[in-house]
């Protein structure tokens, strides 16, 4: 799961335009939203596109993405056990 | 109904423009036909996590809107109110792209929601938490001019304080590539460019994000008087003189009171006649023209208000402006005439005197 | 000094009728226009409804007479068939008028030709007159060559609240006596950018909207375009016109929360409704009617809610009020045109048009819109249009006796 989580963290990092920010600098558990990373709902959204696109996974409630989304940790254990990718 | 001043300037263009006295050693471009802008530096003015999303003309109007701000010493604008004549094509480009290339799958947000028009009027005010009257305008060659009238009525009518105007537009390459191909912008292989002295088909492109501050009290900082701004969708050539002289009369003035006229001469072989009828009208003034240094865009207007002002205020007209190399007026500019028109449609006139 | 206009005239497109008669029967009859897309081929064809005009461009082209090969987009075709409308019904001639002006509102603009030919016009010319008509004020330009307009001409594109603007700038040209007529108003054709950028923000509903009830699910998008003529007193006066109805309040105030979210207060909407209130000189208590926003989003619809209960201090003193949007769907730029000719239909017919779909009201607060088409005499009505990048606008309209 080390190497999903070092995935998640380049896919993050490249599809939410953070430039600033390098890989080493997000720690897995982490707060991804508000404090934190400081992500928003907007970035959310692009998020679960993501899970669609790499993992395979459809989300319908853009509401689920908020658990799932709490920290690399929460994101690679939830891909980890429903990804059809 | 009350005066209206420019109490403060903000511009990003093709040249240095947020340099004071930029136009003495101006940028010259002879080989290009599409102009980008000078970047400033984004992170003096953008956090990282909004800067991200954004396309040059969403970074550029920010900039341009803090710059003007500033200058004129304001906290919050009491509206505010942008002209942009294509939007925001980057991402809307971005988005097309998507679509048609994956075929509807896997799109994502961010490039749409920032593809709609009123996002750099949107994000500014977010940027300043201003909960004022938000307005965008876009149509075609006269987008900046509807802001900028706008803001003229709310100045003269006393419905707010420090009104914020800009014009905005951004370059994006696909559509510029369309450009080209409909002669809109001139082909690659006719450079080198002098739209000046050599008209050909289409006009060069440029880009570029100018803002004010408008108000009905006078400062130090003042740049101009904005007197007056009209427009109108079709015109013909016959019927320029009238439409001139009506504008003018309305304001009590004739063409033998205007010291300065700036042209939107572009090396456009099918419009330029426009301004060759202009000129004449208006024997006792300097001519000046602009579109050389800064490209043609629908929202260059913008441009060159910011020129005006800086002219009324400095009493100097930059050499690289003028028509003929020596000035007629110096020290002596009061009355300011600025007339556009895009491709035969949206001519505009914009009156400014000097403080 | 009153700063309300006159309305002598208006026109209207939309998925439940190709002109005001049609309009209206579609209204009293609780005929929506809510269906599936059929000229448009899209993936998203079988996940969500629109409210679409049931005329392909080819037969648009036709009405309009267009020659084969023209640069008309399809959100131009519409806005001129409204447009015409508007003028006919207002009784005016605007060829050689000096003082006449036409102010716009569009998001869409030519995208519906662009994102059909965006990367073939490279190696086929066959489509590249479409190129020069993909900007909003194209579009415009179009509808004002056909009619004859020439004059102050200009376009607003402030997403969702466009034509709202549209109808307040036209107001204050008249107000400051500027211009003597002006004709107001918006048009959007459904595109697959849209319906596809609305998706990836999963606002859509896979069902008929249900605005402000419990268990909304989002929006239909739709398209649409309406025009109001704006007339001064002077004006209308001299040609023996008596207005149809009036605009007496207007506002615009951005919220400066998020991008595309209202805030949870609904602030700026809010802001909109007091200033409209301020402007047209009358209280909270004097409105018969709100045509709300009501895009059954889940996030609009509590914003606005909670701005509406904010403004009358108790929800049992919110009047009537209802969301014509399971009608038309959600028109974006001409949403507030097409809702400012249904309530001049109810303030002339006496008439509230029903809030379709609604079941259960939200939980949040104690608000139940009109569900059932009710003859009432209306003499004032608020009018909401809240878009992306926090712009909301609020219209009040009043009766003409």
């Amino acid at each position: 799961m080390g190497e999903l989580k070092a995935e998640l963290k380049n896919k993050i990092i490249t599809s939410l335009n953070l430039e600033d920010i390098s890989v080493d600098e997000i720690k897995d558990d982490d707060n991804l939203f508000g404090e934190g990373l400081g992500l928003d709902s907007i970035d959310a959204l692009e998020l679960i596109v993501m899970l669609d696109k790499d993992y395979g996974i459809k989300l319908t409630d853009p509401k689920e993405g908020k658990k799932i989304f709490e920290s690399i940790e929460t994101m690679a254990k939830y891909i980890e056990e429903n990804r059809t990718k | 109904m009350e005066n209206c001043y420019i109490n403060g300037i903000g511009c990003i263009s093709a040249q240095r423009s947020f340099e004071k006295d930029f136009l003495i050693e101006p940028i010259l471009y002879s080989e290009e036909n599409i102009l980008k802008v000078v970047k400033p530096n984004y992170k003096d003015f953008i956090s990282p996590a909004a800067v991200r999303r954004m396309s040059s003309g969403v970074k550029n109007g920010i900039v341009a809107s803090t710059m003007a701000i500033k200058d004129a010493d304001v906290q919050t604008p009491g509206a505010i109110i942008t002209g942009t004549g294509m939007g925001c094509m980057q991402d809307s480009e971005k988005f097309l792209d998507n679509l048609i290339h994956h075929d509807e799958e896997y799109l994502t947000p961010t490039s749409f929601i920032q593809s709609t028009h009123n996002t750099v009027g949107g994000q500014v005010a977010l940027g300043l938490k201003c909960k004022a009257y938000n307005f965008t305008y876009v149509n075609t060659g006269v987008s900046f001019e509807s802001a900028l009238l706008d803001g003229l009525m709310q100045v003269e009518n006393q419905d707010g304080r420090n009104i914020l105007v800009g014009g905005i537009d951004e370059l994006a390459d696909h559509t510029s590539k369309l450009y080209k191909l409909i002669d809109h912008t001139k082909s690659d292989d006719e450079a080198p460019y002098d739209i000046i002295n050599k008209r050909t088909k289409g006009s060069i492109s440029g880009e570029g994000a100018a803002f004010f501050v408008l108000d009905n009290e006078k400062t130090a900082n003042s740049y101009s008087k904005l007197v007056d701004v009209k427009f109108i969708n079709n015109l013909e050539i016959s019927g320029l003189e009238k439409f001139v002289n009506d504008f003018l009369a309305s304001n009590e003035l004739s063409t033998s009171d205007i010291d300065a006229l700036l042209l939107g001469n572009n090396g456009d072989i099918d419009f330029d006649i426009y301004y060759d009828e202009m000129e004449p009208l208006f024997s006792g003034a300097d001519v000046l023209y602009y579109k050389h240094l800064f490209g043609d865009f629908m929202t260059s207007s913008s441009i060159a208000v910011s020129l005006a002002s800086d002219i009324l205020k400095s009493q100097f007209i930059p050499g690289a402006l003028l028509k003929n190399k020596v000035p007629q007026q110096n020290n002596d500019i009061k009355n300011l005439l600025i007339y556009n028109q895009y491709r035969g449609k949206d001519h505009s006139l914009i009156l400014l005197k000097n403080v | 000094m009153s700063n309300r206009v006159a309305i002598t005239g208006m026109g209207i497109i939309s998925s439940i009728g190709m002109d005001l008669e049609e309009n209206l029967n579609s209204l009293k009859n609780s005929r929506h226009g809510i269906s599936k897309i059929e000229h448009i081929d899209t993936k998203l064809k079988d996940k969500i409804l629109v409210g679409e005009i049931k005329k392909t461009n080819a037969e648009l082209e036709s009405i309009l007479k267009l020659p084969q090969k023209n640069s008309w987009s399809r959100t131009s075709m519409i806005g001129t068939i409204a447009a015409l409308e508007a003028i006919n019904n207002a009784g005016i001639d605007v060829k050689d008028d000096a003082d006449i002006g036409f102010i716009n509102a569009t998001t869409v603009g030519g995208m519906d030709m662009t994102e059909r030919y965006f990367y073939d016009f490279i190696d086929d010319p066959e489509n590249r007159r479409y190129i020069q008509s993909h900007d909003a004020g194209n579009n415009t330009h179009n509808i004002c060559d056909y009619i004859g307009l020439n004059g102050f001409v200009t376009t607003i594109s402030t997403a969702c609240s466009s034509a709202a603007n549209a109808i307040m700038l036209g107001a204050r040209m008249i107000s400051s006596g500027r211009l003597d007529k002006v004709i107001v108003g918006g048009t959007d054709a459904l595109s697959k950018f849209t319906m596809n950028g609305f998706n990836t923000l999963m606002i859509l509903s896979d069902t008929y909207n249900t605005p402000f009830d419990e268990n909304r699910k989002g929006l239909n998008l739709g398209e649409g375009a309406a025009y109001l003529v704006l007339e001064s007193e002077r004006s209308y006066k001299k040609r023996n016109k008596n207005p149809i109805a009036y605009v007496a309040g207007y506002a615009n105030a951005n919220d400066a929360f998020h991008q595309t979210a209202s805030s949870e207060n609904g602030e700026g909407a809010f802001l909109a409704m007091k200033k409209a209130f301020e402007v047209a000189e009358l209280s909270p208590k004097d409105i018969d009617y709100i045509n709300v926003h009501g895009t059954a989003t889940p996030n609009n619809d509590l914003s606005e809610g909670r701005a509406i209960i904010n403004l009358y201090n108790d929800s049992n003193d919110v009047p009537e009020f209802s969301s014509t949007k399971p009608f038309t769907g959600h028109t974006l730029a001409a949403a507030a045109s097409i809702e400012a000719v249904f309530s001049i239909f109810a303030l002339r017919e006496g008439l509230i048009f029903p809030n379709l779909n609604f079941k259960e009201k939200m939980k949040e607060f104690d608000l139940t819109p009109v569900t059932k088409l009710a003859h009432k005499e209306v003499n004032t009505i608020v009018s909401n249009s809240f878009g992306f990048g926090g712009n909301c606008s609020s219209l009040i309209f009043t009766k003409s006796h």
